[in-house]
């Protein structure tokens, strides 16, 4: 075990009824690491983001964050978690002010401090000129800026991000995956995405879950063509869509 | 404590950056004043002169002022569904509750924090409505253990319906439905009290289970600690099975 290590998740499965959602999944995080989680719809990324978060118990094995179990002390450690899902959670009633003081509030800062955390996050995430703003009134990209912001505001040691980027304009995305980059040197940052070249462009090292399982986990630079990859591991299994396979391949590319 | 008080104090600001609490306000503050001129003009003009000479006669609390709380009660049994319906179910649809799961506050304290939120303008509103009586110092003295006993009755009412209100939001993600389910609930135990009062089948079971006997013998004047347990237990079991519920989201999913 690395003592470096922020997230330590070891056989991780859950059901729902009977489908399996996600089957003996391990997952490991270190701090200054940014880790790309892929897959296609359905192959358990949210799930899993969802159990990485506390917002979901497995059905067997454990989670630590950075060193606390999440199962046993959750709210110890959930403090060390920030996490934005696929729809950011923003009170459309609120301006951008209320609500990053209230989100700095809730994880436990004092109100001197919540208003510094909330204004360094509104710094970072560029919304000094929407700060008053009622949230409802933003367009979707600011939208999500606000969710990231607040996964950041209180400087977790991880932060976890669900499907970032969708929903927005290239010059957007551009930004977020720049904010990405540089959030990732100080903490330890988890990505889910169908995305590509979104993996490529700002991750260290990515694990590819297909039907619920790891199929794949390495670091980039270890890695020729991840699309080649990808295709294989996710149509290997699958007959029926390996036909489908050339279309998308040029769909995507 | 304080991240009940975080959460509190943002519900109940929430609901006062919305038209919410203010139109309800208005709207309640408008038609009980009219119920509360009739009475009073009434009483002037018809009841007064009879009673006079009376030895021990009805006052004016008896007479006037415990219509206006019991009117408020059926009121607010209307009213109460539509506060209540935003408070967990609206968070689920709009995916805003991961927020608060996600923060490191445990699931009683975000439904107590709920809770409170709508206590506080519960009290708002007791208070707004209980100038009404007061006005009447100006030419009158008042019962004020009477007028005590129905302001304590009235918000002991308001905060049963609420805590159901609170429970039934945390069973679905339609407002709505959450509304109806609520109105449903408290026009049964209001039909509960009738059904026991009628002849042939009266109850004493029936009665002892609706909360509105409970708030008659207030309005009496009678403070019952039978009356306050039954509203203590009805609010905490309510709460509890909130908590459950919110809790058991975790687990199934």
């Amino acid at each position: 075990m690395n003592s470096e290590s922020l997230i330590e998740a070891a056989e991780l499965s859950r059901f729902f009824g009977a489908h399996c959602a996600v089957e003996k999944v391990n997952l490991q995080l270190d701090k200054g690491e940014v880790l790309g989680l892929l897959g296609p719809n359905g192959a358990g990324k949210s799930t899993t983001m969802q159990m990485l978060t506390g917002n979901l118990a497995p059905g067997s094995g454990e989670i630590k964050v950075n060193g606390i179990d999440l199962l046993d002390e959750p709210r110890k450690a959930k403090s060390h978690i920030g996490y934005l899902p696929e729809q950011p959670p923003v009170y459309r009633d609120m301006t951008v002010n209320e609500y990053l003081r209230y989100c700095a509030r809730l994880h436990g800062l004092g109100r001197r401090e919540a208003i510094i955390a909330a204004d360094e996050a509104k710094e970072r995430c560029n919304l000094q000129e929407v700060h008053r703003r009622l949230i409802g009134n933003l367009s979707k990209g600011f939208q999500q800026r606000v969710g990231i912001a607040q996964a950041i505001l209180h400087k977790p040691a991880v932060i976890i991000l669900d499907e970032p980027t969708v929903g927005l304009d290239p010059i957007q995305i551009r930004e977020i995956r720049a904010l990405i980059r540089e959030l990732g040197e100080e903490h330890g940052i988890i990505l889910s995405t169908h995305i590509l070249p979104e993996v490529q462009a700002v991750c260290d090292r990515v694990q590819i879950l297909n039907r619920g399982r790891t199929v794949f986990n390495d670091k980039l630079g270890a890695v020729d063509s991840l699309e080649n990859i990808f295709f294989e591991l996710i149509y290997q299994d699958d007959p029926a869509v390996v036909e489908l396979a050339d279309n998308e391949q040029e769909v995507l590319a | 404590m304080s991240a009940i008080m975080v959460i509190a104090r943002t519900e109940f600001r929430r609901m006062f950056s919305s038209p919410l609490a203010w139109s309800l306000l208005a709207m309640m503050q408008f038609i009980l004043a009219w119920i509360f001129l009739l009475g009073l003009s009434e009483y002037l003009e018809r009841v007064q002169p009879q009673v006079a000479m009376m030895e021990n006669a009805p006052g004016i609390t008896d007479l006037v002022v415990s219509s206006l709380y019991l009117w408020a009660g059926l009121l607010m049994l209307a009213m109460m569904p539509l506060l209540t319906m935003r408070l967990l179910a609206e968070e689920r649809m709009n995916r805003t509750l991961v927020l608060l799961t996600t923060a490191p506050v445990s699931v009683a304290q975000i439904v107590l924090g709920k809770y409170l939120g709508l206590l506080l303008l519960i009290v708002v509103m007791v208070a707004m409505l209980t100038l009404m009586p007061l006005s009447l110092m100006l030419g009158t003295s008042l019962d004020w253990g009477k007028l005590a006993a129905a302001v304590l009755g009235l918000f002991l009412l308001l905060a049963s319906f609420a805590a159901a209100g609170l429970f039934l939001s945390s069973l679905t993600r339609q407002p709505i439905i959450a509304a109806i389910s609520t109105f449903g609930l408290l026009i049964f135990l209001m039909v509960l009290y009738i059904s026991g009062n009628s002849q042939g089948s009266a109850s004493e079971l029936f009665i002892y289970l609706s909360h509105f006997g409970h708030f008659l013998s207030f309005l009496d004047g009678v403070f019952d600690t039978a009356d306050l347990v039954y509203y203590l237990l009805f609010i905490a079991g309510f709460l509890l099975l909130a908590i459950r519920k919110l809790d058991n989201d975790r687990l199934e999913g």
